[in-house]
C-alpha cells in the first residue's frame, strides 16, 4: 500500500537478487544495456515479482508461484542441443528454417542464417547487438505496459537471442521457426527482434523444447511489422513442465500492413502469453488468436492490449480455453481506441469450456474508447460441454470419451480454422486429443 | 458510427446548464460542528437520541475509516477530499424530532414541491384518490423531515419511517440487519458512511404482504460544505414484495459535495425487491465546477430461497459516480437483476456498474447497461459476474454498451467474469452497434425513413431498462427514452 515501506522480499526474489550478482558481469551488452538492467532489477527490489495486487497480475500471482528462482543456464553444448531437436520437434515435417537459441544464446552453427540470407533475411546474435550502439533501443517496454513486471524480469537477466530482419519487399519462401532449446536445467531470458521491412512476408514459428528444470523461461518477441508488409506468428508453448512459462509479444502495426498470431498452450503448470499490440499506420489489421489447454493445477494466463492508436484499423480477438481438473483459466483483454482512432473496428471475444467441476474461469474482456465513430464489440461466455450435443453424438454410437473430444476439438478449431496457416496448424489437432488423453 | 442528431438534441437537453433543480432553499439551518472525529460522531448519536450500542457501532466504524486509505482503483480523478472540512450534521432549525405532515415547515414544502414531490396527503383526504399513490419519506440535508402515508401502511403492517425513528422504535430490527449485507468495513466510504449516516430510511415488510403503494425516498443536499451520509436499509420478509424509488437533487454550488449512502436490501424466501433510481444531483457547472461526488455503496442480499432483487437506474447527476448496485445471490433458485442509463455530460466522471454474486444453486442473474457519454465527460461500466465452486447452475447474461455523442469524451466497459463452477453458464456481450439488416428492411419495407427505422428499433432496445421504472418515476426518465443509441460502441 504505502510505496515508502519496503517490501519483505520472497525467497524467490531473494534468489533473484543473488542470480543477478553473481551473473551480472557475464551478461551481454553495453554499459547503456548495464544500467537497464540495474534499474529492471530495482523495480524488481522496490515491487517485488508482479502479484495479485497489481491489477494485471490479479489472477495470475507470480510471486506467490514461484518459490524459488533457479540460477540461469549454462553454455549450451552445441552436440547436446542437436540431440534435443532430433528428439523433440515440434513442427515434424513440415519444411522449415531454424534460427536456434540454445540456453537462452544464439547457436548459429544449428541456424539456416545462410539460407536465410540468400532470401533477403538476416540473423544477427542478440548478445551482439546488445553490445552494439543503440543497444538500449532493442529492450524497450510496451507503451501500454511501460512497467510490465515480466519485461523488467527479462531486461534484467537477458542471456541472448536474435535480430532477424527481412529486408523490404522480401517473401521468404518457408516459414522460419524460431527455436528455443534447452540442453540443461536452468532460467532463460531471450529478446528478440524481429523486422520486417516495407512489404516484406514472413511466416513465423515460435517453439520451446528441452527441459528446464526448475528455470523459468522469460522470452520476449519484439515484432516491427513495417508499412504493407505481413506477419503471422505462430507460438506453440507445448510439452510438460513445472517451471513457469512467460511469454511476451510487443508489436508495432505500420500502416497497410498485417499481423497475425496464434498462441497455443497447453499443459503447462504456470503459464502467461501476454502480447501488446499498437497500431502505428493506417488501414492495418491485427488478429490475434489463443487456444488454451490446462489440467491439474495449471494456471494459464492470455492477456492483450490492443491499442488503436491511429483511424481506421481493425483488429480480431478471438480466445479460447478448456479447463480440466482444477486448472485456471486467465483471459485479459482490453481494445483501446485512441480520441482521434475513428473508424476502428475492432472485435474480442473469449470462450471457455470447463470440464470439471473443480476448474476456474477468469475472463476480463475490457474496452477504452475515446473516439466516437467506432465499431467495437466483445463478448465473453464461460460453460461446460453442452449436453444435448453429448446426447447426439452417443446416440449414434461414439463413445462418451470420443464424443467429448470431438467436441472439444470443435470448440477450439474454431480459432484455430480462422487463424489459417493450414500446414502450420494440422499438427494441431493431434496436441489437443494428446492433451485430452494424457494431461 | 457516429450518434444521430436526433440523439445528440436529446442529450443536450440534459446538458449540465439545464440542472433545473439547482436552487437554493432559504432556510435557517443548524449545523454540528466542522470535521471528523469522535465529538462529532457522539454529537451525531446524541442528537439523534440513539441507544449506546449503536455509538458504539458508529465508534468502531469510525476508528477503522481513520486507519483507511482512499481507494485508487477506479476511472475517476478528483482532489483529496479533506474530511475534516465539512459538516457531517446540517437540519433545517425548523426539524425537531418526526412531525406530522401538517407542522412541517412551508418553506420545506415548497420546496418539494417545485421539485415535483408532493409531499401532502390531501388529495386522499378530499376523496380525490390518484391512480398511484406514493408514499415518500423525504430527506433534507442530515434529517427526514416528513414521512407520508405512515400510518395506512401501518394498517398493512409495513414499516416505513427514517432510520433514525427506527433506531428508535424498532431497535432490535435495525440491531439485526444494520451491516449485515455491507460490513462495517466494506469498503472506503461505507466505513465512512457507518460511521457519520445522519439519516435514510427504513423499510420492514412483514412475511407475505405486497407492499400496498410504492415507497419512495427523496434526497436534497441544500447546505453548503455539507456530507450528506444517508442509509437505507430495506427487510422483505418471507413471500413479500415491495417497490421502492429515490430521487436526488441539489442546489447549484461551485464547491463540490459528498454524497456517501451505504444502501442494504435483504429478501428473505420468496421475497421480491424493486428498487430504482432516479439520480439527478447537481453535475457541476459546463465548466466542470462545483457538482456533487456520488460514493455510494448499494448492495442486495437474496438471503432466501426464490427471492429476487433488481436494480433500475438512470443516471444523468452528479460531478462524479462511483456505485456497483450489487445482488448476493445466496438462497436457491434467486435472482438478480440490474438495468441501467447512464448520461454523463459536461465535465461528469462515471464509474459505475454491477455485482452479481453467485453462492447458490440455480440462480441466475441479468445485466443491462446503457452507457451515453457526451461533451468532455468520461463513462465507465465496471462489473463483477462471479460463481462460486457451490453456485451450479448458476445463469448470467450481460449486455453493456456505450454510445460517444462527440470527440471529447469516453466511454470504456471493465467486466471481471469470473466461474468457479463448471455448470454456470455466462455470457457477456456488447452488440448494439449492429442493427440487424432483416430489422431494418422490415421497417424500411413500411416505409420507414432509416432514421425512423433506427430510432424505431433502437428506441424498443433502450426500453429494456426503462420499462423496468415504476411509472411514477417514469416522467423525468421520459427525456431519455427517446435517447438512441444506434452510432454506439461495446
Amino acid at each position: 500500500m504505502n510505496a515508502s515501506v519496503p517490501i519483505k522480499h520472497t525467497q524467490a526474489e531473494s534468489d533473484l537478487f543473488n542470480r543477478f550478482e553473481r551473473a551480472k558481469d557475464a551478461l551481454p551488452g553495453s554499459v547503456a544495456v548495464a544500467a537497464l538492467r540495474e534499474a529492471a532489477l530495482n523495480q524488481v527490489r522496490e515491487k517485488g515479482l508482479p502479484h495479485r495486487r497489481v491489477e494485471e497480475y490479479k489472477y495470475s500471482d507470480l510471486r506467490a508461484f514461484l518459490k524459488s528462482a533457479a540460477p540461469l543456464a549454462d553454455v549450451a553444448d552445441i552436440s547436446a542441443a542437436r540431440a534435443v531437436l532430433v528428439a523433440q520437434d515440434t513442427f515434424g515435417e513440415l519444411d522449415r528454417y531454424k534460427v536456434v537459441l540454445a540456453n537462452g544464446i544464439y547457436l548459429e552453427d544449428l541456424s539456416d542464417a545462410a539460407a536465410l540470407a540468400s532470401e533477403g533475411a538476416t540473423v544477427t546474435n542478440m548478445s551482439d547487438a546488445l553490445a552494439g550502439e543503440h543497444s538500449a533501443q532493442l529492450l524497450g517496454s510496451p507503451k501500454a505496459g511501460p512497467n510490465d513486471g515480466v519485461i523488467a524480469l527479462n531486461t534484467a537477466f537477458v542471456q541472448g537471442g536474435v535480430v532477424i530482419e527481412v529486408k523490404a519487399g522480401a517473401t521468404l519462401s518457408k516459414p522460419v521457426e524460431l527455436v528455443h532449446v534447452a540442453t540443461s536445467t536452468g532460467a532463460q531470458v531471450t529478446r528478440n527482434k524481429i523486422v520486417l521491412g516495407k512489404g516484406a512476408k514472413l511466416r513465423l514459428l515460435e517453439s520451446f523444447v528441452g527441459d528446464t528444470g526448475e528455470g523459468e523461461l522469460n522470452a520476449v518477441f519484439d515484432y516491427d511489422v513495417a508499412d504493407n508488409s505481413s506477419l503471422a506468428a505462430t507460438r506453440l508453448i507445448v510439452g510438460r513442465t513445472d517451471a513457469a512459462r512467460l511469454l511476451t509479444t510487443i508489436a508495432k502495426v505500420g500502416a497497410q500492413a498485417e499481423l497475425k498470431s496464434l498462441g497455443f498452450v497447453a499443459g503447462m503448470r504456470f503459464s502467461r502469453n501476454q502480447q501488446f499490440v499498437e497500431f502505428k499506420g493506417e488501414n492495418s489489421e491485427a488478429k490475434i488468436y489463443g487456444v488454451t489447454m490446462a489440467g491439474g493445477d495449471d494456471l494459464a494466463d492470455q492477456t492483450l492490449i490492443v491499442d488503436h492508436a491511429v483511424p481506421n484499423c481493425n483488429s480480431r480477438e478471438f480466445f479460447k480455453t478448456v479447463l480440466d481438473g482444477r486448472a485456471k483459466g486467465v483471459y485479459q483483454g482490453r481494445i483501446n481506441v485512441a480520441q482521434h482512432a475513428q473508424k476502428t473496428d475492432g472485435e474480442m471475444m473469449t470462450q471457455a469450456l470447463l470440464l470439471s467441476e473443480e476448474a476456474e474461469m477468469a475472463n476480463k474482456p475490457e474496452l477504452e474508447i475515446f473516439a466516437d465513430d467506432v465499431i467495437c464489440a466483445h463478448g465473453a461466455t464461460s460453460g461446460q460441454i453442452d449436453e444435448d450435443l453429448l446426447f447426439y453424438l452417443r446416440a449414434r454410437g461414439i463413445p462418451e470419451d470420443e464424443a467429448k473430444t470431438l467436441l472439444v476439438l470443435a470448440f477450439l478449431s474454431e480459432a484455430i480454422e480462422e487463424y489459417g496457416e493450414d500446414n502450420v496448424t494440422e499438427g494441431l489437432e493431434a496436441r489437443v486429443r494428446g492433451w485430452l488423453a494424457g494431461h | 458510427m457516429p450518434a444521430v442528431q436526433e440523439t445528440i438534441d436529446k442529450v443536450k437537453a440534459i446538458d449540465v446548464d439545464q440542472y433545473k433543480y439547482g436552487f437554493v432553499t432559504d432556510i435557517e439551518s443548524e449545523k454540528g460542528a466542522k470535521g471528523l472525529s469522535e465529538e462529532t460522531v457522539r454529537f451525531l448519536s446524541a442528537k439523534k437520541n440513539e441507544p449506546e450500542w449503536m455509538t458504539e457501532w458508529r465508534l468502531d466504524a469510525l476508528r477503522r475509516f481513520q486507519q483507511m486509505e482512499e481507494p485508487e482503483w477506479a476511472r475517476v480523478s478528483y482532489p483529496k477530499i479533506d474530511f475534516d472540512d465539512l459538516y457531517y450534521w446540517a437540519a433545517p432549525k425548523s426539524v425537531e424530532g418526526p412531525k406530522s405532515l401538517d407542522e412541517v415547515d412551508p418553506e420545506l414544502l415548497a420546496t418539494y414541491e417545485k421539485l415535483g414531490i408532493p409531499l401532502s396527503e390531501q388529495e386522499i383526504l378530499a376523496g380525490v384518490e390518484p391512480k398511484n399513490r406514493v408514499a415518500v419519506d423525504a430527506v433534507f440535508d442530515s434529517v427526514s423531515v416528513v414521512t407520508t402515508f405512515k400510518e395506512e401502511l401501518k394498517k398493512a403492517g409495513v414499516i416505513f419511517c427514517s432510520i433514525s425513528e427506527a433506531l428508535r422504535e424498532y431497535p432490535d430490527l435495525v440491531r439485526k440487519y444494520l451491516g449485515s449485507v455491507v460490513p462495517v468495513t466494506d469498503n472506503f466510504y461505507a466505513t465512512l458512511n457507518s460511521a457519520v449516516f445522519s439519516d435514510g430510511s427504513f423499510v420492514y415488510i412483514p412475511e407475505g404482504v405486497r407492499c400496498p403503494m410504492e415507497l419512495s425516498t427523496y434526497f436534497r443536499i441544500n447546505e453548503q460544505n455539507t456530507g450528506q451520509f444517508e442509509r437505507t436499509l430495506i427487510i422483505a420478509e418471507k413471500g413479500s414484495y415491495v417497490s421502492y424509488l429515490e430521487g436526488c437533487t441539489a442546489p447549484q454550488r461551485d464547491e463540490n459535495q459528498l454524497h456517501a449512502a451505504v444502501v442494504e436490501l435483504v429478501a428473505l424466501d420468496d421475497a421480491e425487491i424493486k428498487y430504482s433510481t432516479v439520480q439527478n444531483w447537481f453535475p457541476g457547472d459546463k465548466n466542470g465546477k462545483g457538482g456533487i461526488y456520488n460514493f455510494v455503496t448499494k448492495r442486495g442480499d437474496c438471503r432466501g430461497k426464490n427471492s429476487k432483487i433488481s436494480w433500475t437506474q438512470v443516471e444523468t447527476g452528479s460531478a462524479i459516480t462511483w456505485k456497483y448496485p450489487s445482488c448476493i445471490l445466496r438462497g436457491e433458485n434467486s435472482r438478480g437483476e440490474f438495468y441501467s442509463i447512464a448520461v454523463s455530460n459536461g465535465y461528469q466522471q462515471v464509474d459505475s456498474g454491477t455485482k452479481m454474486i453467485h453462492l447458490g444453486k440455480n440462480t441466475s442473474s441479468r445485466i443491462i447497461s446503457k452507457g451515453i457519454s457526451a461533451g468532455r465527460s468520461q463513462n465507465t461500466y465496471r462489473g463483477l459476474v462471479s460463481a462460486h465452486r457451490k453456485a451450479s447452475n448458476a445463469r448470467n447474461f450481460t449486455q453493456c454498451d456505450s454510445l460517444l455523442v462527440g470527440q471529447d469524451c469516453g466511454a470504456h466497459t471493465v467486466p471481471y467474469i469470473e466461474s468457479k463452477n463448471a455448470s454456470a453458464q455466462f455470457e457477456h456481450e456488447a452488440t448494439t452497434s449492429k442493427i440487424s439488416d432483416d430489422q431494418m428492411f422490415y421497417c424500411q419495407q413500411r416505409g420507414l425513413s432509416d432514421e425512423e427505422a433506427v430510432a424505431l428499433i433502437v428506441n424498443g432496445f433502450v426500453k429494456d431498462v426503462i420499462q423496468q421504472l415504476p411509472m411514477e418515476f417514469a416522467v423525468e426518465a421520459q427525456k431519455l427514452i427517446s435517447i438512441s443509441l444506434e452510432g454506439s460502441v461495446g
